[in-house]
């Protein structure tokens, strides 16, 4: 069965897209990353223009996002002042990302240089967290009791001035580095067109020591907030959100991350990390591939303006 | 504008002497589906073509028929990918300005036999001798057929069945009536699609003929589109709404605890 898409302008397959966005769900929720960085590949891949793909995947993260986000909220799993800092400088990291990314587009790279910070971004976030979270699991298994957070052991940059404690967290430490990890993920997440969860999860883990669960909630709250400025944004001044493609997607996408949820509840943590590092070690691994294995065809056609 | 009024003019002497010749062809074109109508379960269209030769003079060489149909213009870019360092890149590219998105020619029997190179050059007949508009520096221009860029773009299009090429396309149902079907993929753009019918006999062009066909988006996907373009910000803010909506009816309707 066919679906025609009004503003994508193609048919596709309503079935293959509804499963597509009940998969990427499930992980999204069991993850708390956004999933975008599986979402908009898979699209592209069935044939929706990238401008579209990208734009009506922010709205089905909205709404997974958001869904996520009610369940860890009614577990006390978010802590809303880390949220709130976090979006501070999120949203300014978005502004610059998008005017960079228009920057690339006029020097006519802006495929090499996705390709090449995903390749970069994955592998190297994937490689870290699959090292750590296998030295834990090994050690576990050696009968030593993992060792225990000790705040205040980790990283000069966490003594820096305007130190805050953010009880939820069990943290105590300077919100520049904060305001720092989301910038980051704010303009990392505009260029590359992702949501960004998949790089905020493991920071907030590794570099501020926050528990995983809550980071998994935290990082939702920025998901949803920048995928619904992003949807909007992309409306108004791309036109290149489709409605129906979204609705199909979120359907999907919510039903799937609900059962992502529980599935990552019920998970240990330290077996979350690795399966989460293995993913994106695979994604990164794969996008890596795509750029050193010789094209099947050398050439490809792109439409002006799509 | 000076360009089609001295077009008409041509075509107007053309006529006139055509017609003090006393022997005229003239072609009447009927096609199944003026409009074609873009709704959620589109999944592309066939139509039919019909068309008689008017004012046949009996007795002579049989006629020959093209059919050209030409979807609405569009520009694109034919990358070529090289190993730089390691990994391939697009290096290399070529515009193609207000090329057709559709591209469907069909003949009653090979171009080739229809008519010498120059008049099928000359007359557009066949994907090969389409004129594709390069960008060149700041100029314009089509270049040699066998242009690597040129072949691919052909290529790629011919492989994603936007263009099509049927030597043996049009039925001669009757010595003067022909009918010819073609297709339109349901990925096409919208917009109007020219059709044009060439009339061949021994080698000479001696009319043609156009009629258009209409793809428009219909139904709720038409005013869906047409939200989208004339209230940008509104269906944003309603996409995002319904997206927030979506994920809160998801959790109350599914949550378990």
């Amino acid at each position: 069965m066919t679906i025609y898409l009004p503003i994508a302008e193609i048919p596709v397959a309503i079935f293959t897209i509804f499963a597509m966005g009940l998969a990427v769900g499930f992980i999204s929720g069991m993850f708390g990353v956004g999933g975008g960085f599986l979402m908009t590949p898979l699209l592209i891949f069935t044939g929706v223009p990238a401008a579209v793909a990208v734009a009506s995947v922010s709205a089905h993260m909205a709404a997974s996002s958001f869904s996520g986000a009610l369940s860890y909220l009614r577990k006390g799993l978010i802590d809303l002042p880390l949220a709130g800092f976090l979006l501070a400088g999120g949203l300014a990291g978005t502004a610059a990302g998008v005017g960079t990314f228009a920057l690339m587009r006029a020097l006519g790279q802006v495929d090499l240089v996705i390709g090449l910070s995903y390749v970069l971004l994955l592998t190297g976030v994937g490689a870290l967290m699959l090292v750590e979270s296998l030295r834990f699991i090994l050690r576990a298994w050696g009968g030593k009791t993992p060792a225990v957070r000790r705040p205040g052991t980790h990283g000069w940059f966490l003594r820096l001035p305007l130190k805050m404690r953010f009880r939820r967290s069990r943290i105590y430490v300077s919100v520049i580095p904060i305001v720092a990890i989301g910038l980051g993920i704010g303009f990392l997440g505009a260029l590359l067109g992702v949501g960004g969860g998949f790089l905020l999860v493991p920071a907030l883990i590794y570099l501020l020591r926050v528990p995983t669960q809550m980071s998994v909630g935290t990082s939702l709250v920025l998901t949803l907030v920048t995928m619904t400025a992003a949807t909007i944004l992309h409306a108004a001044f791309n036109g290149t959100v489709d409605a129906v493609l979204a609705l199909i997607l979120m359907v999907g996408g919510t039903l799937g991350a609900q059962f992502g949820a529980r599935a990552g509840q019920r998970l240990k943590a330290e077996y979350l990390r690795l399966l989460l590092a293995l993913l994106v070690l695979a994604v990164g691994l794969r996008v890596g591939f795509d750029l050193v294995r010789p094209p099947a065809d050398p050439f490809a056609i792109t439409q002006q303006g799509r | 504008m000076a360009a089609r009024a001295l077009r008409l003019l041509i075509a107007l002497l053309a006529a006139l002497t055509l017609a003090s010749a006393a022997r005229a062809e003239r072609l009447v074109l009927s096609v199944s589906q003026p409009q074609v109508l873009i709704t959620s379960n589109f999944t592309g269209a066939d139509l039919v073509l019909f068309g008689v030769v008017e004012d046949r003079a009996p007795g002579d060489a049989p006629y020959d028929l093209a059919v050209t149909v030409r979807g609405p213009q569009e520009t694109f870019v034919t990358w070529r990918k090289s190993r730089v360092l390691g990994i391939y890149v697009n290096t290399d590219s070529r515009t193609f300005v207000d090329c057709p998105a559709v591209l469907a020619v069909a003949t009653n029997r090979p171009a080739d036999q229809i008519a010498d190179a120059a008049v099928l050059r000359r007359e557009q007949i066949g994907l090969s001798r389409n004129i594709f508009l390069q960008r060149v520096g700041s100029d314009f221009a089509d270049v040699v057929p066998d242009d690597p860029f040129r072949l691919a773009f052909l290529r790629i299009k011919a492989a994603n069945g936007l263009y099509v090429e049927e030597p043996h396309g049009v039925t001669l149902l009757s010595p003067s009536v022909f009918r010819t079907s073609f297709h339109i993929p349901a990925s096409a753009p919208v917009g109007t699609y020219e059709v044009s019918v060439k009339l061949f006999r021994e080698g000479q062009m001696l009319t043609e003929a156009h009629t258009s066909v209409t793809v428009r988006k219909d139904g709720y996907g038409q005013e869906l589109a047409a939200f989208s373009e004339t209230h940008g910000w509104l269906y944003g803010l309603s996409v995002a709404l319904g997206a927030l909506l979506v994920g809160f009816c998801a959790n109350i309707l599914l949550r378990r605890d």
